[in-house]
């Protein structure tokens, strides 16, 4: 490598920070209206999980290939207060989908753990009883992927029956009322 | 040759390595935080020279901590086993999201008869307007202020810039330290870590 190269480089590595901010700025939360960027998580182990997903098999899989019409996708973390405090409030509204019989399958509740291992998400489903499924994002990717977003935060997804999907909701913050805001997902969606 | 090679990883792959591994994290992004987390950027992972080892007995200190009482080592001295959290600044991305995860699991730190303490070089009132973000906490957090950084200093974490490392010190119930991580400054502590030490001193 010839000294020119070397000096090439190292410029160019120096600069690296420069260009950085930038291209994690260019990520941008979902739109509503738009789609959701690609985001693959590993199918859960467990049976119930599986079950309530409609899943099947091992691998992973992508939000709309959940078996429902609306999925709601929490990014939280295990080590955020607001998601601590908004916990019981997400679990409240998801026996209300369970309690109705009109709802129940309809609408379907996924969290994910923004730089949360598997051991941290499982300490956030432990302590706060959580009765829908969690995913680690150990490393951030999908946290990056949705713009690292404040957490938590909100994405309300249509899924369609020809398998499309159209985001109707992305929003930062807790939703206050868990009943008011089903209503909201109700009449977003359109469901 | 060797040391040409040292050249090139000191000089061209080392920063390319350390910004792309900061690329994908997103610290101190909870909502309650709003936007009075200062990003102070990727730091020297570690900017300190370790003065403990395991098997060293902890350094005796006492310090004020945020509630108004004065904390010392001495005082859980055959009756708890401790942690010690040290964290380099209030506001700041990681350390805003480090103390708010342990709050929420006291119950493990009761099964292994362990108190945390967490400690800043920070002064009592900027402690005080950041815990009060992360909810109650169940453990005492203690201010290094002054003289500035000097239990940090003792257990060998005081950085150049005055801030402190980002450092566990898992402390047995006779005082001995049975671990200690100074982590890399940028980047949180694994959680299961610090719980199979925990898991390592018993009951």
């Amino acid at each position: 490598m010839t000294k020119k190269c070397l000096l090439l480089l190292a410029a160019m590595a120096m600069c690296l920070p420069l260009f950085a901010s930038p291209i994690l700025a260019s990520i941008a939360p979902p739109e509503e209206g738009g789609v959701l960027p690609m985001i693959n998580l590993q199918v859960p182990q467990s049976d119930a999980a599986r079950n309530y997903l409609g899943l099947s098999g091992e691998g992973f899989f992508t939000i709309p290939q959940i078996k429902a019409k609306v999925v709601i996708v929490e990014i939280f973390s295990m080590y955020c207060p607001h998601c601590q405090w908004e916990a019981p409030k997400v679990n409240e509204l998801y026996w209300a989908v369970e309690k109705d019989s009109d709802l129940k399958g309809q609408i379907k509740i996924i969290g994910i753990g923004a730089g949360n291992s598997s051991y941290e998400v499982g300490i956030f489903r432990d302590n706060y009883q959580i009765p829908f499924p969690l995913f680690p994002d150990e490393d951030f990717i999908i946290h990056e992927a949705v713009g690292q977003v404040r957490t938590p935060y909100f994405i309300g997804v249509k899924i369609n029956a020809d398998g499309s999907h159209a985001v109707f909701y992305s929003k930062e913050g807790g939703f206050q009322e868990p009943l008011q805001f089903l209503k909201l997902i109700l009449n977003l969606s359109g469901l | 040759m060797l040391k040409r090679k040292r050249i090139y990883f000191g000089v061209i792959i080392g920063p390319i390595v350390a910004v792309l591994s900061l690329l994908s994290m997103a610290y101190g992004v909870s909502d309650v935080f709003k936007d009075n987390i200062y990003d102070v950027g990727a730091l020297k992972p570690r900017d300190s020279v370790p003065k403990l080892e395991v098997g060293d007995k902890a350094p005796e200190f006492t310090l004020p901590s945020v509630s108004g009482e004065r904390v010392s080592l001495s005082q859980y001295l055959n009756k708890k086993n401790v942690v010690i959290s040290f964290v380099p600044a209030a506001w700041t991305p990681v350390c805003s999201d480090q103390w708010p995860g342990y709050n929420i699991i006291k119950n493990i730190f009761d099964k292994y008869d362990a108190l945390l303490i967490g400690i800043t070089v920070d002064n009592i009132p900027t402690l005080h307007a950041w815990t009060n973000q992360m909810g109650d906490l169940w453990f005492p957090v203690l201010s290094d202020f002054w003289p500035h950084g000097a239990v940090a200093d003792k257990f060998g974490v005081l950085r150049s810039d005055g801030t402190s490392e980002r450092a566990l010190f898992v402390i047995d119930k006779r005082g001995v330290i049975q671990y200690i991580n100074i982590h890399d400054i940028n980047k949180r502590p694994p959680l299961e870590d610090l719980v199979k030490e925990l898991q390592k001193l018993g009951k």
